[in-house]
């Protein structure tokens, strides 16, 4: 544990030694300021993006989308039944009711015909300009964050210490896997492979992809990159990966919440907020596990 | 950053913290999405503030796109119908007048800060040199359509007209009505910068997939800004107007769909 706490010194000037030697200087300013963007422009981003969709709640696969010939996989619509108005999904020509939440949905009495209901929505009310500047905005903040996040990790050494895959790690795995299904979560300097892959997996495929795919819906991008649709199958299709890169990204924030529950609210938003982390105490696992120079 | 003790003070002030940050999350949940709507409307300072970016992303795309084309496609990719949006049957005496007479008494206005200013039938527009190309329509919307497109390019006509030193935008009006207002009827209006205006794929169309245009599409004429969004291609034209600026023009903020809360540049 000694050296845990010595390695520590090596991240930044407000690195003070603490009395109390599990606690630790985990998350250095620039991963918590980052975070912290990311987490305010990704809420921002998805409320818009639903209200985005909803002028057009159809996925199509292809360059274009089709009206004469059917290419789309996924759509939301209403229709008119017997019982009402219902609210439907269709995922590859399979309809599913899904009235009071997608394509039909509101108050009581004042239901509307909107694929993504008001509540998950920027603005609330149908509003597709509005949605484009506030997207658009925050697209500009997410993809400055990023870069602005890459260059720190590679210079305070967070990519390599911290997030750069190693051999010990595949080892680990089956074990990592097992300790989460139980809820069994160890309190350390490094982030285990699990956390690993989840936090890699967001920073360097999904929001990259998730940046590409927004670009190659951009006209004038595609001037620039031509490739671009090319190698993802068509502006269409790169619509449809944003939409699931979105997703996927939801997902990883509701894993990610659940984990900050699962292993201590206070001590991992503490982390995250002021940089210090109680660790678990070295006779917990100490002795068993090697601990990593930084 | 100044160094700082872990004591039972600062324990204190950090759990007060973590406390009203997580209400202060919550409470946006809770309260849903219209927490932001009073702050969104076209001239609030928040909106203000977020459309910037519409003004960095203009002179980024600008320095990236530079002049080069947007992709075009194959006859294999026209797969359907241009697909209209908008208005798509002008209800307007005059167009409907125009129409009866198949646009023989239709002319295209070229004025404002010119020094020859034009009236061009479509049979002068249809004997300059002309460029086809076959490109893909992307709607605000979302959805995109491929289609092959012909007409005059737009620097040819600006060029007999010959735009003066000032001029700044290029001003397009149009015969149909897409609103109505106290102060009467609006008909369609928008712009773009005299850059996009020479862009060798902007086009005053007249053609569509092989036959002249369709009413539902624009006819007679309508324009091509390929690297932008379909909203910046106004259809109907009637006169073309070049400009120092658009602040007494509609609402100001350069277009009809504009002046309704969308984004001036539509490369995005």
């Amino acid at each position: 544990m000694e050296s845990v706490v010595r390695s520590q010194s090596s991240v930044g000037p407000d690195t003070a030694a603490p009395k109390d030697a599990t606690l630790i200087y985990r998350q250095s300013r620039w991963t918590r300021l980052t975070h912290w963007l990311w987490a305010i422009s990704l809420f921002f981003m998805l409320l818009s993006g639903l209200q985005i969709f909803n002028a057009r709640p159809q996925l199509y696969i292809g360059k274009e989308s089709g009206f004469a010939y059917n290419n789309t996989i996924f759509a939301i619509g209403a229709e008119n039944t017997a019982n009402g108005p219902r609210g439907y999904t269709e995922i590859f020509g399979k309809r599913f009711d899904t009235t009071g939440v997608l394509g039909w949905s509101g108050p009581a009495g004042r239901e509307t015909s909107r694929a993504f209901p008001s509540w998950a929505t920027i603005p609330s009310y149908y509003d597709l300009g509005t949605a484009r500047v506030v997207h658009f905005f925050f697209a500009w903040i997410l993809t400055t964050t990023l870069v602005v996040w890459l260059v720190a990790s590679l210079i305070n050494g967070h990519l390599r210490r911290d997030l750069a895959p190693r051999i010990d790690d595949l080892r680990r795995l089956p074990r990592d896997i097992a300790d989460h299904a139980r809820l069994k979560f160890h309190h350390r300097r490094e982030y285990n492979t699990l956390q690993k892959m989840a936090y890699g997996g967001v920073m360097f495929v999904l929001l990259p992809l998730m940046i590409i795919t927004g670009l190659a819906m951009s006209p004038s991008m595609n001037a620039v990159l031509p490739f671009l649709n090319d190698l993802l199958g068509g502006r269409q299709t790169a619509r449809t990966i944003h939409f699931i890169v979105m997703l996927l990204l939801v997902a990883f924030f509701i894993i990610h919440i659940v984990m900050i529950f699962a292993a201590g609210p206070i001590n991992e938003l503490r982390s995250i907020i002021t940089g210090w982390y109680r660790t678990d105490p070295p006779a917990a696992h100490g002795s068993k596990t090697p601990q990593r120079s930084a | 950053m100044a160094k700082f003790e872990i004591g039972p003070k600062l324990q204190i002030s950090r759990r007060k913290f973590l406390t009203s940050a997580s209400l202060g999350v919550s409470g946006i949940m809770l309260s849903g999405c219209d927490a932001f709507d009073s702050q969104l409307g076209v001239g609030d300072g928040l909106r203000s503030f977020l459309e910037g970016a519409n003004g960095l992303t203009w002179r980024a795309q600008r320095l990236l796109a530079g002049d080069s084309l947007a992709p075009e496609f194959t006859e294999a990719d026209i797969r359907q119908p241009q697909r209209p949006n908008g208005v798509t049957a002008p209800d307007d005496d005059v167009y409907k007048g125009l129409l009866a007479n198949n646009f023989a008494d239709w002319r295209l206005e070229v004025s404002g800060l010119v020094e020859k200013p034009l009236s061009l039938t479509r049979e002068q527009l249809m004997n300059m040199p002309s460029r086809t190309q076959i490109t893909r329509h992307d709607c605000v919307e979302g959805w995109s359509c491929i289609a092959k497109w012909t007409g005059t390019p737009l620097s040819l006509v600006l060029d007999q007209a010959v735009v003066k030193p000032q001029a700044r935008y290029v001003m397009f009006h149009c015969l149909d009505t897409i609103d109505r207002s106290l102060s009467g009827d609006i008909k369609y209006y928008g712009s773009i910068d005299l850059f996009d205006a020479r862009h060798p794929q902007t086009i005053l169309a007249y053609g569509l997939n092989g036959k002249p245009l369709p009413v539902e599409n624009g006819a007679p004429l309508r324009v091509r800004v390929e690297r932008q969004i379909g909203y910046k291609m106004p259809k109907y034209l009637r006169k073309i107007e070049l400009v120092d600026g658009f602040a007494t023009i509609g609402g100001g903020r350069g277009g009809y769909w504009e002046d309704n809360g969308y984004d001036w540049y539509g490369g995005i």
